[in-house]
């Protein structure tokens, strides 16, 4: 069994797994269920001055049989009293050593920020995370992602925090911002410890047709709120990423985003985080699922022989460039394997209407009756010559494996847009005939 | 033993409640979501009235009712009825691609009949007649499934159309010969009401050559349109065939769709003779309206049977008892105290696979209700008769094109059992529709458009559905209508 445990930023986890600051981490009774279920870390609601929250206050965007694709709140930080929240920290981490605690802080002036950090110190918190993320109703206060989304206030209020914090200072970042990239380097530059990321993305789910409001509705009105879940992965993975890649950003990162199983959590690593938090699919769910993330990484990690977690944190990141510097001499073609084609023309129309028309129906045959159960029913076959290597036709298709993108020996040695360039201007080539 | 009704009213129909019930909406868009929404879907091809089956599945999961409900009775007015009784499982469902992924096909007509449910729960005006008369008038002989189809298309696309129809109601089969537990007769009458709505007349309890004589129609009518279904039920030819007892399996099924279910009365002991779809029909109803014993008794073996699979697999669930390779050579009995049961024979084929009794092989079972279920006789001949110039093939069926429905008199189209020896409703509202189309054609020379359900574009040929053996495509129903033209000079 490989070993999950990692080092995030001096804290000692058991596993990368933490819950993250949202409604499964609101209280000691939660927990405790999710150290019982196995979770190696909680970052707890925020805490703050007290709110209050309305009803309703979450939505979400089914896509077709599957529920909760993307998940949207308007809920705000804890609505418990600060004191409540400290006791409770104090206490699961008596019962739960070996467990991390992080205390989710929002604040506004200097002092609320030394008061609150002195507070999580001496309640035995592992670290601190500060919400610089949430998108909706704290930051009309001035908080949240209002201070996420400009690096001078990142920079000012972590250099306030710093001036107390005795534990690890994790800055948690808003999405909705031009690039994280700044906001990261604002965070290392005012001397936190990590960052995570991301926080949730400004949205509206849905408008309800017969009152003209967006849901969640609240007594005929809505705001936009925060949406994450599955939906995000890919914003998330790609804001991962560049902070990853950034030259001279070597703070530890706690991947946050759409997490829902091992698989996400292994490209999250991969991508470069360190830990991993997880909400959206807890209150799907419940606590249990990390049962498959942490046996579904172990045996992955078994099978690809590495005796550590840490062996694959930031393996992809450096599979990851910009796009002037691919080979444009690479080429790929669209295959479809007839014996699994089930005739349904996605592949057809997709590329037709969708991509490059290069793919013809044709009649069978040439093939016997072909796929599909009616006789004389024309069949999808590929032109390779146009065939421009896109990936359309076997993302549409509905069975796995039946339409292969094959690699092309190329005779051109590899080629970038940047080497094009210099070539163009060496006068070394012609240039590539435009596309019909 | 008595034949008497043996059911309480609840009980009766609990027993023939419908076996596919509606979709509740949660289960419809599971369903629906299903479909992969494939581009000249091979289900398409497999319905005889080229539904857009994707389409019409992928409204239902956008939670568009209506559009779904438009889509399909645009392209077959029986959309509802079809849904209920067509064989799907050799149509549309067995033609899903899903089955090459080896699994279930998607629930067509489960998802065809929520979607027209919807349509005639809340009333919906989804068909329109033109306000502008062609001034056109087309005479259609039989209110069943291909006249009610031909009669619909020929008023949208702005012709008169008047039915004549012999029975009490129209709707042919779907109101009088359908298994009550695959469709309620209401379903049917609504329908032939969706008809009426487009400004079609029905002349009921009208039969044409007795009531009408056809050189009135001829004179009367730009066209006319052969819908009149197949006669009479086969008879046994055995004596004793006239006892009390002994009955007609569509005069059975009528008589249960027309009344009362605890009225209806049935055997204790009951023998269906054949094995087609209608004698399942009726032995399972005989089954489930309280015969203590249904017998079907079949002259070849299971493997010969017409009936589909599925009816077989149906009847042998509602407990029906088959006699296979024997057929009844006496019914026994007397005038007063009626059937006593029937005298058997075993049966074995010759070298041509034809049954040949057994000598010495006779055997008597008691029975005291026996259905006769051996198929209905053609009317081609009567017919033939009614309008000269129409012609019968060797099965007595009128011979037409099968692309248009043209007979060999010109001016007189063809459709449903009457043209096609019997087959499915299915096929009769199709027939009923390309005979609309080329009426039309010999009317104005322009095509319809909504004829042809294509979802193909970049094909050389549109689909227009018109079952698996018997593709047909665009190009071809062009051609049939170009040489139909040249025919009418």
């Amino acid at each position: 069994m490989a070993d999950l445990s990692v080092d995030f930023a001096g804290i000692r986890s058991p596993n990368p797994f933490w819950v993250a600051s949202g409604p499964p981490a609101n209280t000691g009774y939660q927990a405790n269920r999710a150290f019982e279920a196995g979770w190696g870390g909680v970052v707890w609601k925020t805490i703050g001055d007290p709110i209050v929250n309305t009803a309703s206050r979450y939505s979400a965007m089914h896509l077709g049989n599957t529920r909760i694709a993307g998940f949207n709140n308007i809920e705000l930080i804890s609505d418990r009293a600060p004191e409540t929240n400290f006791e409770e920290i104090a206490e699961v981490k008596r019962r739960w050593p070996d467990r991390v605690v992080v205390a989710s802080l929002m604040t506004d002036t200097r002092k609320n920020w030394h008061d609150y950090m002195k507070r999580s110190t001496d309640c035995g918190s592992d670290a601190v995370e500060l919400n610089f993320g949430c998108p909706h109703g704290m930051c009309e206060r001035g908080m949240g992602s209002a201070v996420g989304q400009n690096p001078e206030v990142i920079e000012t209020i972590v250099g306030w925090v710093m001036e107390v914090a005795e534990i690890p200072v994790i800055v948690k970042l808003t999405p909705n911002i031009t690039s994280v990239k700044h906001a990261a380097r604002a965070a290392k530059n005012a001397g936190a410890d990590a960052i995570s990321l991301i926080n949730t993305i400004n949205s509206i789910t849905q408008v309800n047709l017969d009152t003209f409001a967006p849901e969640p509705l609240v007594d005929g009105k809505s705001t936009h709120g925060g949406y994450c879940g599955p939906a995000v992965k890919p914003i998330a993975l790609n804001m991962l990423h560049e902070c990853a890649a950034d030259p001279g950003f070597d703070l530890p990162i706690s991947g946050i985003g759409g997490i829902s199983n091992w698989r996400d959590a292994a490209e999250f690593l991969a991508l470069g985080s360190t830990s991993l938090q997880v909400c959206t699919a807890i209150m799907h769910y419940g606590f249990r699922i990390v049962e498959d993330m942490k046996e579904g990484l172990s045996d992955y990690l078994d099978a690809r022989g590495c005796a550590s977690v840490t062996d694959i944190i930031g393996k992809a990141v450096p599979n990851v460039g910009e796009w002037q510097n691919l080979n444009l001499n690479y080429k790929r073609v669209a295959r479809i394997d007839y014996d699994k084609c089930i005739g349904c023309n996605l592949c057809y129309v997709a590329c037709e209407d969708g991509a490059h028309q290069c793919i013809d129906l044709i009649d069978p045959a040439g093939y016997g009756l072909g796929p599909g159960r009616v006789p004389e029913k024309f069949i999808p076959q590929v032109r390779e010559a146009d065939c421009v290597g896109c990936n359309l036709c076997s993302l549409v298709c509905p069975v796995d494996d039946c339409i292969d993108m094959v690699e092309l020996r190329s005779e051109k040695q590899p080629m970038s847009w940047k080497e094009y360039q210099k070539r163009l201007a060496d006068g070394d080539m012609d240039p590539i005939p435009a596309h019909p | 033993m008595a034949i008497k009704p043996k059911l309480s009213e609840r009980a009766a129909e609990r027993n023939m409640a419908e076996i596919e019930p509606a979709y509740r909406p949660q289960e419809a868009t599971i369903e629906a979501d299903r479909c992969l929404y494939c581009f000249d879907a091979p289900c398409i091809h497999s319905c005889p009235t080229g539904i857009d089956i994707p389409g019409f599945i992928k409204k239902i999961a956008n939670d568009n009712l209506t559009g779904a409900a438009r889509t399909i009775l645009r392209a077959n007015v029986l959309g509802a009825s079809c849904a209920r009784v067509c064989p799907t499982e050799v149509l549309c469902e067995g033609a899903c691609v899903l089955l090459d992924r080896d699994e279930t096909p998607i629930k067509i007509g489960r998802l065809q009949r929520y979607a027209t449910d919807h349509a005639y729960e809340s009333a919906l005006p989804l068909l329109h007649a033109p306000a502008k008369k062609s001034g056109k008038r087309v005479a259609i002989i039989g209110g069943g499934p291909a006249g009610l189809s031909c009669a619909a298309e020929l008023a949208q696309l702005g012709h008169e159309a008047v039915i004549y129809e012999r029975h009490h109601k129209a709707g042919g089969l779907n109101t009088y010969g359908i298994a009550y537990y695959k469709m309620k007769p209401s379903v049917a009458l609504a329908e032939v009401r969706l008809v009426q709505s487009l400004g079609v007349e029905i002349l009921t309890d009208t039969e044409v050559g007795k009531d009408v004589p056809g050189d009135e129609i001829m004179n009367c009518y730009d066209a006319v349109f052969l819908a009149i279904g197949l006669g009479a039920t086969y008879s046994l030819g055995i004596p004793g065939e006239d006892l009390p007892g002994v009955v007609e399996a569509l005069a059975f099924i009528e008589e249960l769709r027309m009344n009362p279910l605890d009225e209806v009365a049935v055997g204790d002991h009951v023998a269906v003779i054949g094995c087609g779809n209608t004698a399942i029909d009726a032995a399972t109803q005989a089954k489930r309206l309280g015969a203590k014993r249904v017998t079907i008794v079949y002259r070849r073996g299971p493997e010969d049977m017409p009936a589909f699979e599925y009816e077989y697999e149906l009847a042998k669930s509602d407990g029906v008892e088959f006699l296979f390779h024997t057929q009844p050579v006496e019914a026994l009995g007397t005038k007063s105290r009626g059937l006593e049961g029937l005298r058997l024979v075993r049966t074995e084929p010759d070298l041509n696979g034809r049954p040949h009794n057994v000598a010495g092989s006779e055997f008597d079972v008691p029975f005291d209700m026996v259905i006769k279920a051996l198929g209905q006789q053609k009317l081609g001949e009567t017919i033939a008769k009614i309008f000269p110039g129409v012609t019968i093939d060797r099965r007595g069926a009128i011979e037409r094109d099968f692309a248009t429905g043209i007979t060999k008199h010109g001016n007189i189209y063809a459709g449903g059992d009457a043209a096609n020896g019997g087959s499915e409703v299915v096929d009769a509202v199709a027939e009923g529709k390309r005979a609309a189309a080329a009426i039309h054609v010999s009317f104005t020379d322009e095509a319809p458009e909504k004829l042809v359900q294509t979802t193909r574009l970049g094909a050389p040929d549109g689909a227009t559905g018109a079952g698996i053996d018997k593709p047909v495509r665009v190009v071809e129903l062009e051609r049939a209508f170009r040489a139909g033209d040249k025919s009418h000079g």
